[in-house]
């Protein structure tokens, strides 16, 4: 008898979770460091795809789809962080007030509706205003669908930040805008980080929504990997793979601390 | 001269409810002034509304004769300690101590002495550069306490601040903040459900129920002339039987027990007819001989200090008696007919 | 206070997401325009190319047409299926990870959700190079002599199910993962000790207990698969075709026919909101009980 919490063979199912999500990702890792042309014979380690792209035949291409996706990200995080830090403090700080249920399910939209609808939705919205410049489009469409996903850490830190705390602030004769910025916003830092985080990645990873509004001659990496995959798995794809890979794994690792580091405080 | 604090006609509502129904009291300069009451019964609320954290629905609240009802919280020169504190998590110890200072615009130097002053009056000096997190509750709560005098309020609130620790912390406490309050003539307003809290270390106290104030008065007066049946039975212990006032007259009543016992007690509050009695069960003592009343032992408990002896009267009424436990006393047996006395005074009758 | 700080969520949330697709239901209404786009006139043309058949040349009687909706039957199918592996395999996981010391959990947590933060588009390509029929899971089978000739995995049913399971796996463990930390193991105590087994007392106990979170990574899956692009796409062939697809080819180039696109997406999310408003029903009963 090991207890009631145990029961036999659920670890070797974990397990076989673990292997089914990292094999593919490993895989893939492996063979971008493989030396042949041949995406199936293994010709030694080495890093010539990896120079490959940044320097061969498509590397421009891959440039600036990395700098369009990067600088989009990037924006759309610090917007969308901004709106939803916004957001969260009138739900979460303003207590009751006309429209709060319907302004819950708004921020929340964007989880609700499938991302393909979004995308037509979006293609739809902008084509008829006439809005067909690409970036400017891909931008908006991020900030609008990455609010959810910048607002759910930062609600959540704020609902666990007791309110007590700015009340003493302002006890102790500080302003509204002093007790913010001296007291609220220190202690919801990592839920907004996090947050910030979150969007980041979101961004980065979307493919279907850019697809559909980025217009012709636009690229993201997604959009840009995806027009190459079309053709056929080549190494230089791989080499690409592993290092968005290795981005995301650094943002998550990074995220995790720093959420861990904001728990064991207040 | 003005009072500290002077409450008018304070009422709150959220929406339909009515968490206050116009409250006044004036609490003096200098004085220890205990909200005590059941939770719900409005006296946090009426805290916060003094601080400032509630609008206050209809009322004045005046703060040595300045009307304050409607200023922000960081206008008023009133300092809370908060139920859990509320020590800023990024912070050092000295640094919340100093966060008032800082924000009233005393430079770095002046906030430094201040608050270093401040952390020896509460033993904690030593722990100027900690986090609160790194501190015990006890810690927590004085630093708390130092946090919230050292911008020298002319009032300070306390929202049942010892209600986190430990009983014998809790206790030793009592006297602590006792003792502050008398070196720093503050003006403590203190809020608590723990009526021994409140004897212990009020000037006065006002006993609350379901948004209103029942009665204010010192310890002793709250305890021994209780005006209504909510503060006989939420103070202390007693035994509440339904009477008949038979005479009023002077300053004696003349009251019958549902038994057919006779009674004389002090005539305060008394009106002929069906009315509530209360008796302190420590205040009835058993007879040698003949006695006021008779009755038969259901049980006896043990208690250490005191024996509670639970009786029923003839005619079925239960009571309940506290005899000290000394080496003299015999402890009665279940079962046993006793006559019980009690001292002059002892029986109230209460207005409702 | 509410309204300035809510104001700008209100603004972009509601111009560039709910204006359009209060649009998109109006297209879905249009005429189509033969090179992309839409004439602003009211025709239920993309409603009824959607469920009459009349024929090729369009004069026979009217029928129900059962290609698109064998599509959204197939897509269906696909989602359920590929929900049910991750509830199989993500249940056990979810628990296991649950029942270990507080210490540990976060770190098995984390290996089970960072591959969710891993670029869907990547984790499906290297999913796609990994099944491929000369790659490495082939020739790791055949060279150790379990299977003759490359398992023909790509372009088949079976692909889409791993890929969306992949895709989508983490979204089932993290919901039932919550749900089995809040849960009071005296239960299971007490049930043990009135004479209950193991599975006993998962199935009469734990199940009922932790529903709600079961329910809601069932959803989360679901959900997404449905309206999936990418796995079908890239995993699947023309067998496989589901609804992203479908949608997806409405809107490609000039041969597009926005209406119709528009009908799909608004049929698929009325799908999605009947999934979703089943899932509000299903939490409010478990709220009242």
């Amino acid at each position: 008898m090991k207890g009631v919490r145990h029961y036999p063979g659920f670890l070797s199912i974990t397990l076989l979770c673990l292997v089914v999500l990292y094999g593919p990702l490993l895989v893939v890792t492996a063979y971008s460091f493989n030396g042949s042309t041949s995406i199936t014979q293994w010709g030694g380690f080495s890093l010539r795809w990896y120079i490959d792209v940044f320097t061969g035949p498509e590397a421009p291409r891959f440039r600036s789809a990395a700098w369009n996706s990067l600088t989009i990200a990037i924006m759309a995080a610090i917007s969308a962080t901004m709106i939803a830090t916004a957001a969260a403090l009138a739900m979460m700080r303003a207590g009751r007030f006309r429209g709060k249920s319907l302004t819950f399910a708004l921020i929340n939209l964007p989880l609700m509706v499938p991302e393909i609808v979004t995308a037509v939705a979006t293609l739809i919205f902008f084509s008829m205003i006439g809005l067909t410049t690409g970036y400017l489009t891909i931008l908006l469409a991020h900030i609008t669908f990455c609010i959810p996903f910048a607002y759910l850490p930062i609600a959540a830190r704020l609902q666990g930040i007791d309110d007590s705390y700015e009340q003493a602030a302002r006890d102790l004769y500080a302003s509204r805008t002093q007790s913010f910025f001296l007291i609220l916003l220190p202690l919801m830092a990592p839920g907004v980080i996090s947050g910030f985080l979150l969007a980041f990645i979101i961004s980065l990873d979307d493919f279907i929504i850019t697809n559909f509004v980025k217009g012709a001659g636009m690229e993201t990496l997604p959009t840009a990997i995806f027009g190459s995959v079309k053709l056929g798995i080549k190494p230089n794809i791989m080499a690409i793979s592993t290092l968005m890979l290795g981005v995301s794994v650094l943002f998550v690792t990074l995220s995790y601390l720093i959420n861990r580091k904001g728990r064991q405080s207040p | 001269m003005d009072q500290a604090i002077d409450i008018e006609g304070a009422v709150k509502r959220y929406g339909t409810v009515t968490a206050l129904h116009g409250v006044s009291l004036s609490i003096a300069d200098n004085e220890f002034f205990t909200l005590l009451g059941p939770s719900g019964c409005g006296k946090t609320t009426l805290l916060r509304m003094i601080a400032g954290f509630e609008d206050i629905t209809a009322g004045e609240i005046r703060l040595f004769g300045q009307n304050i009802a409607r200023l922000e919280p960081n206008q008023r020169p009133v300092n809370t300690v908060f139920q859990q504190y509320a020590l800023f998590p990024h912070m050092t110890v000295i640094e919340n101590v100093g966060f008032g200072l800082k924000m009233k615009g005393f430079d770095a130097t002046q906030r430094k002495a201040r608050a270093g002053q401040m952390l020896e009056m509460v033993h904690l000096s030593d722990y100027a550069d900690r986090r609160p997190s790194q501190l015990s509750g006890g810690q927590q709560q004085r630093v708390a306490l130092a946090r919230a005098l050292a911008p020298e309020p002319k009032v300070l609130l306390l929202d049942e601040p010892l209600s986190a620790l430990d009983l014998k912390l809790r206790q030793a406490m009592r006297v602590e903040l006792k003792q502050l309050q008398e070196d720093t003539g503050i003006t403590f307003i203190f809020v608590t459900h723990d009526q021994e809290e409140a004897l212990t270390m009020s000037d006065r106290i006002a006993v609350m129920s379901s948004g209103r104030v029942q009665q204010i008065g010192t310890a002793r007066d709250i305890y021994e002339t209780p005006v209504n049946r909510f503060v006989a039975d939420f103070i202390g212990e007693t035994n509440l039987l339904e009477v008949t006032v038979s005479k009023a007259d002077g300053d004696t009543a003349e009251v019958i027990l549902p038994g057919g016992h006779h009674l004389i007690c002090p005539a305060a509050g008394a009106r002929l007819g069906q009315q509530h009695l209360s008796i302190r069960p420590e205040r009835l003592r058993l007879a040698h001989g003949a006695g006021q009343l008779s009755a038969t032992v259901q049980r006896v408990v043990y208690l250490g200090t005191d024996l509670h002896v639970m009786l029923v009267l003839e005619g079925g009424t239960q009571l309940v008696a506290r005899l000290q436990n000394s080496r003299q006393l015999s402890a009665p047996e279940a079962g046993a007919h006793v006559f019980l006395d009690l001292d002059d005074g002892a029986a109230r009758l209460l207005a409702d | 206070m509410a309204f300035p700080l809510l104001l700008p969520t209100w603004a972009m949330i509601g111009i560039f997401l709910l204006l359009p697709v209060i649009l998109m239901a109006i297209y879905s209404f249009l005429t189509k325009e033969f090179r992309g786009g839409v004439v602003w006139e009211f025709s239920l043309a993309a409603y009824d190319q959607f469920f009459v058949n009349r024929g090729l040349f369009g004069d026979e009687p009217a029928t129900l047409e059962w290609t698109y909706i064998g599509i959204f039957w197939r897509s269906i199918w696909q989602a359920i299926v590929a929900t049910t592996i991750c509830l199989l395999i993500g249940f056990p996981t979810a628990w296991f990870i649950a029942t270990r010391a507080p210490t540990t959990r976060g770190v098995w947590l984390f290996l089970i959700t960072i591959p969710y933060w891993v670029n869907l588009l990547i984790r499906t390509v290297s999913l796609k190079f990994l099944i491929r029929d000369n790659g490495p899971l082939n020739e790791f089978l055949m060279g150790l002599g379990v299977i003759d000739s490359p398992l023909p995995l790509v372009n088949t049913n079976l692909a889409v199910q791993l890929g969306l399971f992949y895709s989508y796996l983490p979204f089932m463990v993290l919901p039932i993962y919550a749900a089995v930390e809040r849960y009071d193991f005296a239960y299971s105590e007490a049930a043990a000790d009135l004479y209950a087994s193991r599975w006993v007392i998962m199935r009469e106990i734990i199940m009922p207990i932790v529903k709600p979170g079961i329910i809601a990574g069932c959803i989360l899956v679901f959900v997404p698969s449905l309206g999936a692009f990418l796995a079908p796409d890239l995993l699947g062939g023309a067998k496989t075709f589901m609804i992203g697809s479908l949608i997806e080819e409405q809107f490609r180039g000039s041969l597009g026919n926005w209406p119709f696109g528009a009908a799909v997406s608004m049929i698929l999310m009325s799908l999605v909101l009947m999934a979703l408003l089943f899932y509000a029903r299903s939490m409010a009963r478990e709220g009242t009980r």
